[in-house]
């Protein structure tokens, strides 16, 4: 397939296609919405399933029905809708069923504004819905990774019977780079054992999420959990840049990760011995390898667009062997590479001490920056 | 049929219902409408295209009674599930069963833009003024003056609004193929309610929009009667209030002999 210019949003739409999407459900929302409008154009000329629902919860829902019938089904969302969306998912991981969600998350909380944002890592990573479940999520820095993403979503999503998200933030959503479609793979022939389709010639078949009797409940649980177990054990994922000999590594996902690098390569330049560590799939969540490179790292610094959310887990990678600093951007702000790379310099050139929570001191640095900014409004 | 007066069966379980006793509390009508619905299916023969969409709310496991596929969906939600089913398996038959909480409180949008979308899917909504499973609160149906465990001094219309008329308010939609109301409190009203459910499935398998029938029904456990007052009670409270009527009949299902 030829190299094209692609919109983040318009290109894993296009990609769930090729990957043999069968229906999609969704609701308008900002930075998303080009999705829906793709999906709205592609899918009746395909033959295939779209329709606009008249909210998320319903949209949601659909899914879940439409996921019953062992179809290759997906929504997508941002943020506010996300949260809408979680009676819906908490059901869809009760009853076991495949599901790809893409949520391109914006400033919050609250209404909040249409600017990129990793506000929603809690809420998807891990929170969500009710009771115990655990979904795959995959965050992209990259419209190419965006559609690489997507594809595995579905494959992840089929193999494990689990939801799968693509996490992206508004930039990945709404930013227009060269990037590569997958061939159009045909749609599904036959479907799954467990499939809801009507009882012709077999038994009939039921798909719930209600297990009246506790102990049938922590049955489900406990198959839940062996699941996850398999998806921790495989399904981890993450790129590295400039590692073998960092001193100082950068911790940063989808477009935090990717200014970071931009700041990485500059502190080289200034022969300052930084690296990245991006991790792609952030449930599961790469810990053993972040704390393989505490062994020899002399300090971490966790980048993201929110307030460190991802940050506890780098924690408890490192286990408190070396310093582990923080640098944030909020409400929808995204950090300049200068920014990053001040902080880079900072670590490489003051001792650091082990804190408990690196978020104070950020916090503390940052008081004047957000003053300034704030004495405008 | 080549049986004699004696050897002929005039009434026997219907293939469509499984053969297991229900939960249902003594003198529920859950039971009779599951029935009806049963036969229609084995009339029609449709059992083994058959989808159900159980609700939240006492049928929450009417997919432990019927002979055909069935999934189970959030509280309100069984028409926008439905949709999603509907939407991929055209040819199905696809079914939900609602009461008047899942239905026309918390399910509100999902119904009503159901049947606006003129999804060809039919809906049994049971209709007791109250919702039983939760032990007898206030439902969006409760009559004005109806005493439940959360208006304990009877539905003030001042503070509590007014019982909402799905079926009126569902036909004024151009989606709406078949919305009717029907009881279950005696033997004749039961038969008229067995033909509306025919007629609402003949509707979706034509491909006529959204169906409907509503089912006026008893709750003896939480309105604290017994049954046989039930039944007088709903005759006397109910009807007044919901009107056993066609509120929208497509004209090809209004010429349908069956």
């Amino acid at each position: 397939m030829p190299r094209e210019l692609l919109k983040g949003n318009n290109a894993m739409a296009e990609a769930a296609i090729r990957a043999g999407v069968e229906a999609y459900f969704g609701y308008p929302i900002t930075p998303q919405t080009e999705l829906l409008e793709h999906f709205s154009q592609r899918m009746p000329e395909l033959g295939r399933v779209f329709l606009q629902a008249e909210s998320e919860v319903a949209a949601i829902n659909m899914v879940y029905g439409a996921a019953c019938t062992g179809a290759r089904v997906m929504s997508s969302s941002s943020s506010p809708g996300v949260s809408l969306m979680m009676e819906g998912l908490s059901y869809i991981a009760g009853t076991e069923l495949p599901v790809v969600l893409i949520d391109v998350v914006r400033g919050g909380p609250g209404l909040g504004n249409i600017a990129p944002s990793q506000g929603d890592y809690n809420q998807i990573v891990h929170g969500g819905g009710h009771g115990d479940y655990h979904p795959i999520v995959l965050a992209p820095a990259s419209v190419q990774e965006a559609i690489d993403l997507t594809v595995l979503a579905f494959d992840l999503a089929d193999r494990y019977r689990t939801i799968v998200v693509v996490l992206a933030d508004g930039n990945i959503g709404q930013m227009m780079e060269p990037a590569e479609l997958p061939p159009m793979l045909p749609l599904r022939q036959e479907y799954p054992e467990w499939a809801v389709r009507g009882a012709l010639g077999r038994e009939r078949r039921v798909l719930t999420s209600i297990y009246i009797d506790p102990k049938d409940e922590e049955v489900v649980n406990f198959r839940l959990m062996k699941v996850w177990n398999q998806i921790q054990a495989n399904e981890v994922r993450y790129r590295e840049y400039y590692l073998d000999d960092a001193e100082f590594i950068v911790v940063g996902y989808g477009t935090a990760g990717r200014v970071a690098l931009s700041a990485v390569r500059e502190a080289r330049d200034q022969g300052i011995r930084a690296g990245l560590f991006r991790p792609v799939s952030l449930s599961p969540y790469p810990y053993a390898q972040l704390e393989a490179l505490a062994e020899r790292a002399q300090a971490f610094l966790v980048t993201e667009m929110n307030s460190g959310q991802m940050l506890d887990d780098v924690l408890k990678a490192v286990k408190g062997r070396v310093p582990v600093e923080f640098y944030g951007r909020m409400g929808g702000m995204v950090p300049f590479p200068n920014e990053i790379l001040a902080e880079i310099q900072r670590i490489a050139a003051a001792p650091l001490t082990i804190k408990a929570d690196p978020r104070l001191d950020w916090m503390e640095r940052f008081a004047g920056f957000i003053e300034a900014a704030g004495s405008k409004n | 049929m080549e049986s004699t007066p004696e050897g002929q069966v005039v009434y026997q379980r219907p293939a469509s219902l499984a053969d297991v006793p229900s939960h249902y509390c003594p003198g529920c009508t859950h039971g009779i409408a599951h029935r009806l619905i049963a036969e229609v299916l084995d009339e029609m023969e449709v059992r083994e295209r058959a989808i159900g969409v159980a609700p939240v709310g006492c049928s929450v496991f009417i997919y432990n009674y019927f002979d055909c596929d069935f999934v189970e969906a959030a509280h309100g939600r069984a028409p926008a599930m439905a949709t999603g089913i509907k939407r991929l398996l055209p040819d199905r038959v696809v079914f939900a069963y609602q009461g008047d909480g899942d239905l026309a409180s918390i399910g509100m949008a999902e119904i009503m833009h159901a049947a606006g979308r003129g999804e060809n899917i039919t809906v049994i909504f049971i209709n007791n003024a109250i919702y039983g499973m939760t032990g007898g609160q206030l439902a969006p149906t409760t009559l004005p003056g109806q005493k439940t465990t959360s208006s304990p001094t009877g539905r003030d219309v001042e503070v509590m609004g007014f019982p909402l008329r799905m079926s009126e308010i569902l036909s004024t939609l151009d989606g709406a193929g078949y919305i009717v109301r029907r009881s279950l409190h005696d033997p004749k009203n039961i038969r008229m309610a067995k033909k509306a459910i025919r007629l609402a499935f003949e509707a979706q398998v034509r491909g006529l929009g959204f169906s409907m029938v509503e089912l006026l029904s008893t709750c003896p456990t939480n309105w604290g009667i017994d049954p046989l007052e039930a039944l007088r009670w709903l005759e006397e409270h109910m009807i007044p209030v919901y009107p056993i009527q066609d509120f929208k009949v497509a004209p090809t299902i209004a010429g349908l002999r069956i």
